[in-house]
């Protein structure tokens, strides 16, 4: 059973993907598409949209908050973002899209041996009280 | 956490809906981040006048609509469009109008509408020690390396939310333990040239991610420099803070920056830097279509450089130009920049919005902010040389470099 700590608490489910390199959502996501834009990412075009997503760190601009709020606004974005390290950018896009749309992305940190287990998976759901399992 | 009967004054909506709502996300944020209660600021800096979609603009109107105004001095980043020169804008007409109705909800917030991304080129700054909630990646590490200010990594959203309640929480850069250098790097082996500081920040931000790192060795750098290597940093990682050995405010000697810690040493050799330097270009072609400059947005001895290096000399490609109004006027080149043919944008930045030519497939920029997010943003390949190279490539009619 391993646990994660929610910055943004709620429950999703979905495909794991696990980014190589870190990834500013602005300029490098396309809230529109729901794919990675930046040319020099090696996940460039993977679709990012419905997944419980990992990145180890957030990465660059402050205007990620706001792309991030868009793609949920759009049902484009991840189902869940889990890091490693607190990212408060990500999780104040999803803040905020909960206070105006009701919508809620679930962000949490989680740690590095869960964060490996993690991305050995293919599909993960993640429950409200914060425990992650494999589907 | 502690709030103040202040705090639970506003969350509680007695100075109405909209600075409820503003304290609501600033204790959230508070929450997920461990604080144990808030502290004053004495300024800040917005982003989100930006537009990238209607979940920013539906946020901001409802601030507007129940009634909150910013409690403390407030700038305002660059908009998606120039609001000087209008005529520049070859976007969506619809994306103009949400845009034009975006900012006017900042205005109308109180906010100052400065619409620059280096409002540490005012003569209005704030000062050593002062607590600040900047936004936009690149003003916020200047604010905490070169001024010594402290703020946090703030983004859209929270910026306003600051702005209006007066209050973040006292986390992370607020704290001096976590200002303190955690990763060294040598750089006494580079020599000084006019590409070393752009290109050393992206280097250093991509090896030291979130860690503070403080550089030894630094030749002199100027404010402008500072400037270049800090946005590199804050775009190729997540950098919010470094500091320079005898140069920076918080660094006057090694064991100040670290606090006296033993960190880890990182030497950067000349061939780690070329290979940074090369990693800013997508292409090694010399067939360039025009030329980036302004990012972040350049100064007024930026814009009198680059006034000089043209000269009276003919440019055979395009040269745009951002700036901010107050640089432009303290520089007093606009029309000598005009007269020479360089599109002088304000209010905005080229890799933002649809400004330059869309001809323009291929183009040589000074920053390695603008090099590492225009082949996403607008499709087009990029050759990275320093701002004396790309102008006289201008002038040349293809890449040049030293």
């Amino acid at each position: 059973m391993m646990r994660v700590a929610f910055l943004v608490p709620g429950g999703a489910s979905g495909p794991v993907i696990s980014l190589d390199e870190p990834l500013s959502f602005w300029g490098g996501f396309d809230p529109e598409t729901g794919r990675v834009i930046d040319r020099r990412h090696p996940q460039l075009g993977r679709s990012l949209t419905g997944a419980i997503l990992f990145m180890p760190t957030g990465r660059g601009s402050s205007s990620s908050s706001n792309v991030v709020a868009e793609a949920i606004r759009l049902h484009t974005a991840p189902a869940a973002v889990l890091m490693s390290g607190a990212d408060s950018i990500i999780a104040l896009g999803a803040m905020v899209a909960e206070e105006l749309y009701g919508l809620t992305m679930p962000v949490a940190t989680i740690g590095d041996d869960e964060a490996e287990v993690l991305c050995g998976w293919s599909n993960a759901r993640l429950e409200p009280d914060g425990i992650i399992s494999a589907i | 956490m502690q709030l103040t009967e202040d705090d639970r004054a506003q969350l509680a909506g007695d100075r109405g809906g909209g600075v409820a709502m503003a304290m609501r996300l600033v204790v959230r944020l508070a929450e997920a981040q461990g604080a144990s209660r808030l502290i004053d600021i004495t300024s800040a800096h917005i982003d989100s006048c930006l537009f990238h979609g209607l979940a920013g603009l539906d946020f901001a109107e409802r601030l507007v609509e129940f009634g909150a105004k910013i409690s403390v001095p407030a700038t305002l980043n660059v908009t998606s469009l120039d609001l000087l020169h209008p005529d520049l804008y070859r976007g969506d007409p619809e994306t103009a109008r949400l845009a034009r109705r975006l900012t006017d909800a900042y205005v109308a917030m109180g906010a100052t509408p400065t619409w620059t991304c280096a409002p540490y080129q005012s003569t209005v700054r704030p000062g050593f020690g002062e607590h600040v909630a900047w936004a936009e990646s690149n003003a916020i590490v200047f604010a905490n390396s070169v001024l010594g200010a402290r703020t946090n990594r703030y983004g859209d959203f929270i910026d306003i939310c600051a702005a209006i309640t007066g209050r973040v929480p006292a986390t992370g850069l607020h704290l001096d333990e976590p200002r303190l250098a955690t990763i060294v790097f040598d750089t006494s082996r580079l020599d000084k040239s006019n590409w070393l500081y752009p290109v050393l920040g992206h280097l250093i931000g991509k090896l030291a991610r979130e860690r503070v790192p403080a550089i030894v060795g630094l030749p002199p750098a100027s404010e402008d420099d500072l400037k270049a290597l800090g946005a590199a940093a804050a775009s190729s990682g997540a950098a919010a803070l470094f500091h320079v050995v005898g140069q920076t405010p918080e660094a006057p000697d090694l064991e100040t920056a670290t606090g006296g810690l033993a960190v880890e040493v990182v030497t950067i050799d000349p061939e780690a830097l070329q290979a940074a330097r090369r990693e800013l270009s997508t292409t090694t072609t010399s067939a360039i279509d025009g030329v980036a400059l302004g990012t972040p947005h350049a100064s007024a001895a930026e814009l009198r450089r680059i006034a000089e290096l043209i000269g009276d000399s003919p440019l055979r490609l395009p040269i745009y130009v951002n700036t901010g109004r107050e640089a432009l006027i303290t520089s007093g080149v606009e029309e000598a920049l005009t007269a020479a043919g360089v599109i002088v944008v304000t209010d905005t930045c080229t890799y933002l919005t649809p400004i330059m030519d869309p001809r323009l497939k291929t183009v040589m920029t000074d920053s390695a902010k603008w090099a590492y997010y225009a082949p996403g943003n607008l499709g087009l390949e990029v050759v990275f040389g320093s701002m004396e190279e790309c102008v006289r490539s201008a002038l040349a009619g293809e890449a040049q470099f030293e």
